[in-house]
């Protein structure tokens, strides 16, 4: 068991004659990934890395039966890929783009919804069921198979965290990475309910940073809905005030997204927060009563 | 990006939005020039990107010509928190009524554009939000529709009773949204919006943001930005791929990742130094990015010591390595440096920076411990 992604999930990958798209195929590819297919308008019937590739994600589900698309595309043309894998039923859609405009990804919401398609990013390294497959950037060779789930915002944060996780002897189930925009797919909470219904996961850590409420959330959630033990980190504590959006980002957050506030909320939550990233496999251990 | 109040007028009015009489002057000659004769009450405020600035001493009344030539000999020029006032907005004063405030933001747990409404008006909003947030009110706007008619006319009801007062908060609110979507923007304010003794509503104030990953799109928007000092870094070391935020502290820091750059700021604190900076050289490896990364950071005089942290997944450590020794031979500092470097031919790549007899650590903390020493000597 595992979340989201298996050794069956079928990927794509829109944008798979581009540079990024083409280096990342084969590398997914390498680790184990069943990449079935590419998406690139008007190059459909070439092959790239040894993959067929399609004009539209459409043809590419209909031959191929993918159910997870990966997007490499520029930022401009990000939101219309999004919405392309969607509408052609990919249940899970990976955003690797940065750069992406906000009003894009709130276009592209309800459409999400609506056609019940999971979507992880924008601006994220994407994720990885360790063993099984990788969809994204995820350098594959520090993962290790065991029980630790883990969410996060950042994406070198986070590969520093699993190298330790990895180097203490604690493995991992399902690795993600959200992304760090303002406005993007799954969040903290969405997760933490999948880690808790997840028979293998055993214990999850959470890497947050400052801005916005999703940390404050995910506290309120692990309190009233979590069994499992959860562990953060927040980047940013040193960070100075003032990179924020006025009146108004202060006023929907109730709360200024600050380091302190959300370290506060997993505290009351029985979530212990580490100081350094060092400390996050010690926690773990001590949680897991290892 | 941010714009000037002067400029939210211009796309207010673009809009159909309406604001009181009023221009924008660089100098006391332009305002000699273009104040009319005549005695009416002028409202002289600074154009400045912070907030505060009537607290300041930036905002000004003045009932004549000659008062307004006054006020605005003392607020151009002036200092508000660190930025010199190099132009004010004269605009008609006018009687208020009631103010309101109205706001349009991204909101990320709705993700979409929400629409915030308060009867409590003017400065103090933010601390209208801590004490009573139920004085503010709330709508998510669905962006397959946009702001309906129906909808604006329900918020605007919140605020007033009287049915040309309706029709003009709603009609004020609708075009609002459509200034918003169309220019990418991720902050609309009015604050206040106010009612007038002869019941006419009208935006006093009028703040404006947008989504720089949306600025390729919005030509317009784009030739009204204004850089800072130090935003001219910040912009000029994103045109190069970098992301760079100036800092007050003594430790300069390179790392590639937002996360792992505000991990390690975190980790120079939390040993008592202080950093001078947050760099996020990105994914790649390229030496003449790390070059540029370099001397933007060392083009701050108050580094005394440089940390560079990396991990490498798919940036390998090698390439980074190499990129650092091209990098430092070319800028050829006294500044001590420390390298940690982690993950993905992490071996090769220390072995290519003890070449060059550099510092080399295997972790974050010894990283931040050695860096802050070094910055004491």
């Amino acid at each position: 068991m595992s979340i989201l992604i298996n050794k069956d999930t079928k990927v794509i990958v829109q944008g798979i004659t581009g540079r990024d798209g083409a280096f990342h195929a084969s590398k997914m590819k390498a680790y184990g990934t069943n990449i079935v297919g590419g998406i690139s308008p008007g190059k459909g019937g070439m092959e790239v890395e040894g993959v067929p590739v399609f004009n539209t994600v459409e043809d590419a589900v209909k031959a191929t039966g993918a159910n997870a698309s990966v997007i490499f595309v520029p930022a401009p043309f990000a939101g219309d890929a999004i919405l392309e894998a969607s509408f052609a039923g990919v249940g899970l859609v990976v955003c690797i783009t940065e750069g992406v405009p906000v009003q894009d990804m709130i276009k592209v919401t309800p459409v999400l919804k609506q056609n019940n398609t999971k979507l992880i990013g924008a601006n994220c390294p994407g994720l990885i069921t360790v063993d099984e497959c990788l969809i994204g950037i995820l350098p594959g060779m520090i993962f290790k198979k065991g029980n630790v789930g883990l969410i996060s915002r950042s994406g070198t944060l986070t590969y520093e965290v699993v190298n330790m996780l990895t180097e203490s002897g604690l493995g991992q189930t399902t690795c993600v990475g959200i992304g760090g925009d303002s406005v993007s797919g799954l969040y903290f909470i969405d997760l933490l309910e999948m880690y808790e219904n997840d028979p293998e996961t055993k214990a999850v850590v959470l890497i947050g940073e400052i801005g916005g409420d999703a940390e404050e959330q995910a506290a309120r959630f692990i309190k009233e809905k979590m069994t499992k033990p959860v562990v953060a980190f927040i980047a940013g504590q040193s960070a100075p005030p003032g990179k924020r959006m006025g009146h108004a980002g202060a006023i929907i957050s109730s709360g200024s997204g600050t380091a302190a506030e959300k370290i506060k909320a997993f505290n009351e939550a029985g979530v212990p927060v580490a100081k350094e990233p060092s400390e996050i496999p010690g926690l773990v251990k001590g949680k897991l009563g290892m | 990006m941010k714009i000037h109040e002067y400029q939210a007028r211009i796309l207010f009015k673009k809009y159909g939005i309406p604001v009181p009489e009023g221009f924008v002057c660089h100098s006391v000659d332009e305002v000699k020039q273009k104040v009319s004769d005549d005695d009416k009450l002028r409202v002289i405020k600074a154009q400045v990107h912070v907030g505060g600035r009537g607290k300041a001493g930036g905002v000004k009344l003045a009932n004549t010509k000659a008062e307004t030539i006054e006020k605005a000999e003392q607020i151009l020029g002036m200092d508000i928190k660190g930025l010199t006032v190099d132009k004010i907005l004269v605009a008609d004063a006018v009687d208020i009524e009631k103010e309101f405030y109205v706001g349009l933001i991204n909101d990320r747990n709705s993700k979409s554009v929400t629409l915030m409404v308060s009867a409590e008006g003017g400065v103090e909003i933010e601390e209208v939000a801590k004490v009573s947030p139920e004085k503010i009110i709330k709508m998510p706007i669905d962006p397959t529709m946009g702001l309906m008619d129906w909808q604006a006319r329900k918020i605007a009801l919140k605020l007033f009773s009287d049915p040309k007062e309706v029709r003009q908060a709603a009609a004020i609110l609708v075009k609002l949204y459509q200034l918003y979507v169309d220019t990418d923007a991720s902050l609309a304010e009015i604050n206040p919006l106010v009612l007038t003794p002869d019941k006419r509503v009208l935006a006093i104030d009028g703040k404006m943001n947008f989504d720089d990953n949306a600025l390729y799109r919005q030509p317009e928007i784009l030739a009204m930005r204004e850089v800072s000092d130090d935003e001219k870094k910040e912009i000029e070391a994103n045109a190069k791929g970098l992301s760079y935020i100036k800092l007050d502290g003594n430790i300069g820091c390179m790392v590639n990742g937002a996360g792992l750059a505000m991990a390690t700021m975190d980790m120079i604190k939390l040993y008592g130094g202080e950093p001078a900076n947050f760099l996020d050289i990105g994914g790649s490896s390229n030496p003449e990015k790390v070059v540029e990364a370099m001397n933007i950071l060392l083009s701050d005089k108050n580094v005394e010591a440089v940390m560079i942290n990396i991990f490498g997944g798919i940036t390998r450590c090698d390439d980074v390595a190499r990129g650092l020794v091209v990098a430092l031979d070319k800028i050829k500092t006294d500044i001590p440096i420390v390298i940690r470097l982690s993950g993905t031919n992490a071996k090769e790549g220390l072995e290519i920076i003890r070449e060059t007899g550099l510092p080399t650590v295997e972790t974050m903390s010894e990283a931040a411990k050695t860096a802050i020493e070094l910055s004491k000597k």
